[in-house]
């Protein structure tokens, strides 16, 4: 399997009036072809700045990589200077934003907002782009290509206008495709048909994705691999069975437990985590989870734990998985059932 | 849009009759007659005068002859000027207050479109807060405080432009310069913060991630739709043009529209002062309108939606 | 796994957190108002507005009294005597009057005209606006079909006319100035009050029992006193403009009233010889200006953090 991206020990931090944040950790990740790889956790955990770091999208300043690679297809993005980034962009990775209300330009049609990154790439001439770019409308579903192109974001609906937007993404089929958050915005029905979308147009053109998310639902129905954020460290990794039957993580049990089933009573409660993340201007020097986890120990207050595997695939950072450790068991509702 | 149109083009058409009557009849409640400064001629001339020019007629009668006229584009003749058309005269000055005011405006727009787009791009830099000291500046001098300075240093002192009159191109220049700053200040600050709205939007980033150059993203995304709403502000423009015109073109004696009218109020030429404040309100709400109008052809969020009713 | 060695077994007891320590707010928490004044502290363009127009404001009380002169005597010995000629700190005019007296007089009359018309703008504003946006419905409707027209006609030829009708005078310019200067206000409060009648948190407060005066007082006002100090602050420099801008073209104060219009435009007419005239008012009127619009800026960023970019 040939890595796409590999992130290493990436450290992203902004500068703001009262001191830098730091919100990103050290995450380390990495994409193979043709793989989903999900990035999960609650909001502010640093998984929209890691996927816009990769694009090399957060603004200088205030924002900065402080340490780390980025390797992409075997060159390291974070040393590229914005020239060399312009040509990576929309052509070997490309990015699927939250609002589909607001990512669209308002005042330029859906078709020439798709025709000017493969003229800009592909150096296709416009007749070219324009036929591109209707094929490519047809490809997300959207009826009726040929006069729709020619209309504006607004005349277009919000599931329409997610499709006009993955259409644009996926124009120069890259080989990265992030997606933040692509469904939040959008009603119950239509995530389906994205995520559907997107399942479809994966196998059709061998991209990978990284799908930024923090709905489980969503994960396990399109994710290969899983990767479980929090303030800015990437805390547990693993398949995707590997995060929903055996997790490790008290945070992954908590996420799993705070999740609606199908296979549950009625009348089971959802387990909401309580408390609040860290604040990232002043982390705290041992493990980020330690104030809210129920099973947390000294060391857990002092020390970051490292990073074990579990298994070739699987590893996790947390106190519990240590020798010296108690032996806790997940509660009963983050558990899958065989 | 058809309808929109009609309905604004209503409203034009009932604000000028409003004006157009109440300057009428706020000119006849006047104190004395239009003739007070001619107190000395015999009273059978002053008896003709008022003939001629329907003095004597009842107020309804004039105001009607008043509106007839009006609607022709006939605003009848001056009480001082030897008893010249007013609309004559307007014709004869309004080329050069318009040479003056379109000049500042087309420089002013030029010089405040760049220093704002400047200052959006390069936000909470010495560039940014320059622009905006400029602009601070350009609305804080009263333009006739620049134009009388301008007029002794450059024009007095150093001798390098004409100080009055219209003689060649020179004269404009100065003239054109005092009323341009207020438009660098007001279209400068405009554009800043339109620019600064628009590149903090959603659309920029996805802009972005397509791997277009920044000048592409800054030119063909941002100025675009930072520049829409920023036709609006030509109907202040205007006023600001008109008013700043009045004093400009007095202190370097232009025989524009500006100085009639001044000219005009000294004089008590009440026609005169009718014409004229019609003229400019003809050209005020017809400037408003047409940006209305214009902002909906530019905007497609406004034009489509708008087709479909 | 090298240090794992190292760690103590007792490490690996449970440890008592508590859960709720993550939420606890760690900063003070600040008022609204409090905030403001933070922000507003850290403006130094601002505080030197401020500064200025209090020096300003004293110096037009105090000044007058600082040498022997008056405002209108007038004294053919000594005429149009140079800056700094004795306790003549400005110089004289043609009439030989002091012009240093005339000067902070004259700041005195136009900054009196610009908060009066200020004060009337509020007023007046707020009264339309509160009354239009607190009905809504039919009232509402026809009250903002009246305003719409007004605001259509320009400001510029209302003030004008009205002079031309009233002997000008400080209550007369006041009251022209706010002929249309309250509009604007009235669309502040007018807007606030229709989007606090639909907004979420109202509706939330008013669930929760939240009585009309409280919602008033804690929501309405705050909300509404931002725009309105800072819309003011703008109108102020805005009058001072157009005093001057009306004594220019013949419509200000009568002789041997002072006000800074007044003798901007004394002093323009004798500027080819005698520049130091003009130059004075000139100096005082853009400081002024200056001071309010810088003011004004420092507010509006201090007052709405949103605004600031």
């Amino acid at each position: 399997m040939t890595k796409v991206l590999d992130v290493k020990d990436l450290h992203v931090s902004f500068n703001t009036f009262n001191g830098e944040v730091q919100a990103v950790r050290g995450v380390t990740f990495d994409v193979t072809k043709g793989e989903t790889v999900a990035i999960v956790g609650e909001s502010g955990c640093g998984k929209s700045v890691t996927s816009q770091t990769i694009m090399r999208l957060i603004p200088n300043p205030p924002g900065f990589i402080k340490e780390g690679q980025i390797v992409f297809e075997g060159q390291d993005l974070a040393q590229y200077s914005e020239k060399q980034m312009e040509k990576v962009r929309g052509n070997d990775i490309a990015m699927i934003f939250q609002d589909p209300m607001t990512s669209l330009n308002p005042t330029m049609t859906v078709g020439r907002q798709i025709t000017e990154g493969l003229i800009q790439h592909q150096n296709m001439s416009k007749q070219e782009a324009h036929e591109k770019a209707i094929e490519m409308l047809r490809l997300v579903g959207i009826p009726s290509p040929e006069s729709r192109i020619k209309q504006y974001p607004h005349q277009f609906s919000g599931g329409m206008r997610q499709r006009a937007m993955i259409a644009i993404a996926l124009a120069c089929q890259p080989k990265l495709l992030i997606a933040d958050e692509p469904t939040t915005a959008l009603d119950v029905t239509i995530q389906a048909q994205i995520i559907d979308l997107m399942k479809d147009l994966q196998n059709k053109i061998d991209t990978s994705i990284i799908l930024i998310t923090h709905d489980l639902g969503v994960v396990a129905d399109i994710a290969d691999r899983v990767v479980v954020m929090y303030a800015g460290k990437v805390i547990e990794t693993g398949k995707l069975d590997e995060i929903f039957y055996q997790p490790k993580h008290p945070y992954t049990w908590g996420l799993l437990a705070s999740m609606p089933r199908l296979d549950q009573d009625d009348n089971t409660e959802l387990l909401p985590i309580p408390g609040s993340p860290p604040n990232l201007l002043n982390p705290p020097p041992g493990c980020p989870f330690a104030a809210r986890c129920p099973h947390a120990m000294k060391v857990c207050t002092e020390q970051m734990p490292e990073t074990t595997e579990v298994s070739t695939t699987h590893q996790v950072a947390c106190w519990l998985d240590h020798p010296l450790a108690p032996d806790v068991k997940p509660p009963a509702g983050a558990v899958r059932g065989e | 849009m058809l309808k929109y149109t009609l309905k604004r083009l209503s409203y034009m058409v009932v604000t000028l009759w409003i004006i157009a009557t109440v300057t009428f009849f706020l000119m006849h409640l006047l104190p004395g007659t239009p003739l007070k400064n001619e107190e000395k001629l015999p009273e059978h001339i002053k008896e003709q005068i008022m003939e001629k020019y329907g003095l004597n007629d009842p107020l309804p009668v004039q105001y009607l002859n008043f509106m007839g006229g009006l609607v022709q584009g006939d605003l009848g003749a001056s009480y001082t000027q030897d008893g010249r058309e007013v609309s004559g005269m307007i014709a004869e000055g309004f080329p050069v207050s318009a040479f003056i005011g379109g000049q500042a405006v087309v420089f002013g727009s030029i010089v405040g479109l760049l220093l704002g787009l400047i200052a959006a791009l390069k936000r909470g830099t010495w560039m940014d807060n320059l622009s905006t000291m400029i602009a601070v500046f350009g609305i804080s001098i009263p333009n006739f405080v620049l134009g009388a300075l301008l007029a002794y240093f450059v024009g007095v002192k150093w001798g390098i432009l004409p100080v009055a009159l219209w003689e060649s191109y020179a004269s404009s220049i100065m003239p054109s310069f005092a009323l341009a700053l207020v438009v660098v200040a007001i279209i400068s600050r405009y554009i800043r913060t339109e620019m600064v709205e628009v590149l903090d939007a959603e659309y920029m980033k996805t802009a972005k991630a397509k791997g277009l150059p920044r000048r592409t993203v800054v030119f063909r995304h941002a100025l675009r739709n930072a520049l829409i709403p920023a036709i609006t502000i030509l109907g202040p423009l205007t006023v600001n043009i008109i008013t700043g015109s009045l004093v400009i073109e007095q202190i370097f004696a232009l025989p524009g529209i500006g100085e009639y009218f001044v000219k005009s109020i000294v004089n008590n030429d009440y026609t005169m002062i009718t014409g004229i404040t019609i003229f400019y309100s003809i050209l005020i709400v017809s400037v408003i309108f047409i940006v209305d109008i214009l902002y909906g052809i530019i905007d497609p969020r406004i034009r489509l939606s708008g087709a479909k009713e | 796994m090298n240090t794992s060695e190292k760690l103590s077994p007792d490490l690996f007891k449970p440890a008592q957190l508590d859960s709720s320590e993550g939420e606890q707010i760690r900063k003070e928490s600040v008022s609204y108002w409090q905030d403001v004044i933070r922000r507003f502290r850290t403006n130094i363009g601002a505080i030197v507005g401020l500064s200025i127009i209090i020096l300003f404001i004293v110096m037009s009380f105090v000044g007058p009294y600082m040498n022997s002169y008056d405002i209108s005597t007038q004294n053919y010995d000594i005429q149009n005597l140079e800056s700094f000629s004795g306790d003549h700190y400005f110089g004289t005019d043609k009439f030989g009057r002091d012009l240093w007296t005339r000067a902070w007089y004259g700041a005195k009359i136009s900054l009196l005209i610009a908060f009066l018309a200020a004060f009337l703008d509020v007023t007046i504003g707020v009264t339309y606006g509160g009354v239009s946006g607190y009905y809504g419905g039919r009232v509402d409707n026809i009250m903002q079909r009246f305003l719409e027209i007004l605001y259509s006609i320009p400001n510029l030829i209302i003030i004008i006319l009205m002079l031309l009708v009233f002997e000008p005078g400080i209550i007369p310019i006041a009251l022209a100035l706010s002929i249309t200067g309250w509009v604007p206000m009235a669309r502040i409060v007018r807007a606030q009050m229709m989007k606090l009648k639909s907004q979420e948190y109202v509706l939330a407060a008013r669930t929760l029992g939240a009585s009309t005066y409280r919602i008033m007082t804690k929501h309405l006002i705050p909300n509404v006193m931002g725009p309105i100090i800072v819309a003011v602050t703008f109108a102020i420099p805005s009058a001072i403009f157009f005093e001057a801008f009306l004594s220019f073209i013949g419509l200000g104060l009568r002789p041997p009233g002072a006000s800074l219009g007044v003798l901007l435009n004394d002093g323009n007419k004798l500027l080819q010889i005698y520049p130091y005239q003009l130059f004075w008012p000139a100096l005082i009127i853009s400081l002024i200006m200056l001071s309010f619009n810088l003011l004004g800026d420092g507010l509006r960023d201090a007052l709405d953090p949103k605004m600031r970019k």
